[in-house]
């Protein structure tokens, strides 16, 4: 099915309106698992936190504000419908645009700039930015974008390791759990914390990220894989380091693995840490151009 | 600030500057001193989201913090050099830089990480901007009214909650290794 004459500017337009909308209204499954964390605080300090975040997330919602002053790393994960004809190089000119209009028009804080010099252009694009990971499903006549606008604090905290297989799933276990610990305070806990089992390093890192945009409630399909999901995210939670670091009984909202095969002498983890918020919006558009908004 | 301890829970009133990554690089690594006297001063770690209304002139949309661990090494110049008396940010500072504070008599304000909207409903004013060509990494001098609630992360007497809370969590990862199964 071949796409609207239309279509890559609706692309554009939703592009710029995920940006926007993302950073005001956080994902009704994130924030239910809030108000959950913070009714099982006893402490002081931690419920004052909790009680502020909801504020937050309340003024984001009702009086139309940006929730936290990152405006991040964009990253797309647009997924094409295999019914779907269309040109990938328009598309990716569309979604970038799409990007610069949200950071120009709104205006947004522009978090992005040159590796060594830090020129920042004001537009949150540049080299290979935004970010977008393409995957494709059969059957499917619609592109489906999940936007997440990836906030620093938590994008600093990401980590890989290249194991030996003979260090096994317990060499896992433990660098998950040192890296998180070792992250404390400083990735605006709780989070979600992606972890990316298999593949190459690159594949690894990238699968790390991919788990953090799961939905709330939700397990790897493998149950060895959803088996050591809750022995970390138990574990994660039994350490103490609560909202902001500052002491507490939720640090982990969920810990979420993606597994690939790798080589045979590989055993590569990674972590992926989401901040608090783990602000995303999913945007689903037709052939035809007729747009669907939602997380 | 004497009285303060790790834990309590505190507003602010009055001028707060914004500082970051970039402004301090350019102070003490590119040896530029700072436009306006920190000399007693409060100091946050931020890079904020505003709309620019006239030349100088700036409305904010959204004011938070960032991490303060990345700019960890230039606590002792700013207390030392500058007699700043305050730093604001998340996540904490170093143990060294917790020293720094007792010995210098200066003490770190917790802003909740993430929870801008609340702390920007509090800035009355961006009164001025410094060094415009770092935007959005600028030197801004804010004005707040009851910014907050804040809480006590470093104090003067060698409390530093969050390095704290680390330590016991790390202590506390051996025995849940341990009970794991794990080596």
């Amino acid at each position: 099915m071949d796409v609207a004459d239309s279509f890559y500017s609706v692309v554009e337009g939703a592009c710029r309106d995920l940006y926007i909308q993302s950073l005001k209204e956080i994902p009704p499954d994130i924030v239910a698992a809030i108000r959950a964390a913070a009714a099982r605080e006893t402490r002081e300090v931690a419920k004052r936190i909790f009680s502020h975040y909801l504020q937050s997330i309340e003024l984001g919602r009702s009086q139309n504000m940006i929730v936290c002053q990152d405006t991040g790393i964009p990253i797309y994960w647009v997924d094409i419908g295999g019914d779907l004809r269309l040109d990938g190089a328009r598309l990716t000119a569309a979604i970038t645009r799409g990007t610069e209009r949200a950071t120009r028009e709104h205006p947004l804080r522009s978090s992005i700039v040159s590796p060594i010099d830090r020129q920042n252009r004001q537009t949150s694009t540049g080299e290979r930015i935004p970010i977008i990971h393409f995957d494709f499903t059969a059957g499917s006549a619609e592109l489906d974008i999940l936007f997440m606008p990836k906030g620093s604090g938590s994008e600093n905290m990401s980590f890989l390791k290249m194991l030996l297989p003979a260090d096994g799933v317990n060499g896992i276990k433990k660098f998950v759990l040192e890296q998180v610990v070792g992250a404390g305070a400083k990735p605006c806990p709780p989070t979600i914390v992606g972890i990316g089992i298999g593949g190459s390093s690159d594949l690894c890192m990238t699968m790390a990220k991919k788990a953090t945009i799961r939905p709330l409630g939700t397990t790897n399909p493998d149950p060895q894989m959803a088996a050591l999901e809750t022995e970390l995210f138990e574990a994660i939670n039994q350490t103490g380091i609560g909202p902001q670091g500052l002491g507490g009984n939720t640090t982990a909202l969920a810990v979420n693995i993606e597994s690939a095969w790798t080589h045979i002498t590989c055993n590569p983890v990674a972590v992926n840490m989401q901040c608090w918020r783990a602000e995303r919006r999913r945007a689903k558009v037709s052939a035809a151009g007729k747009v669907e908004f939602g997380f | 600030m004497r009285q303060l301890r790790v834990g309590d829970s505190v507003t602010l009133d009055g001028v707060v500057f914004g500082v970051r990554d970039a402004n301090l690089i350019r102070v003490f690594d590119q040896k530029v001193a700072p436009p306006v006297d920190w000399r007693g001063a409060a100091l946050l770690h931020t890079a904020p989201n505003v709309r620019q209304t006239g030349p100088g002139k700036f409305e904010a949309l959204s004011v938070g913090t960032t991490t303060s661990m990345r700019m960890d090494r230039f606590t002792e110049g700013l207390l030392r050099d500058h007699g700043v008396r305050a730093l604001l940010g998340k996540g904490g500072l170093s143990a060294r830089s917790g020293e720094l504070m007792a010995q210098y008599g200066a003490c770190y304000l917790s802003v909740t990480g993430g929870a801008a909207a609340l702390g920007t409903l509090q800035l009355e004013e961006i009164e001025k901007v410094f060094w415009e060509d770092l935007m959005p990494e600028c030197i801004w001098q804010f004005r707040y009214k009851g910014f907050g609630p804040l809480t006590v992360g470093i104090d003067m007497h060698g409390g530093n909650l969050q390095l704290e809370v680390q330590q016991q969590a790390e202590q506390k990862t051996a025995e849940i290794l341990r009970r794991m199964g794990v080596k």
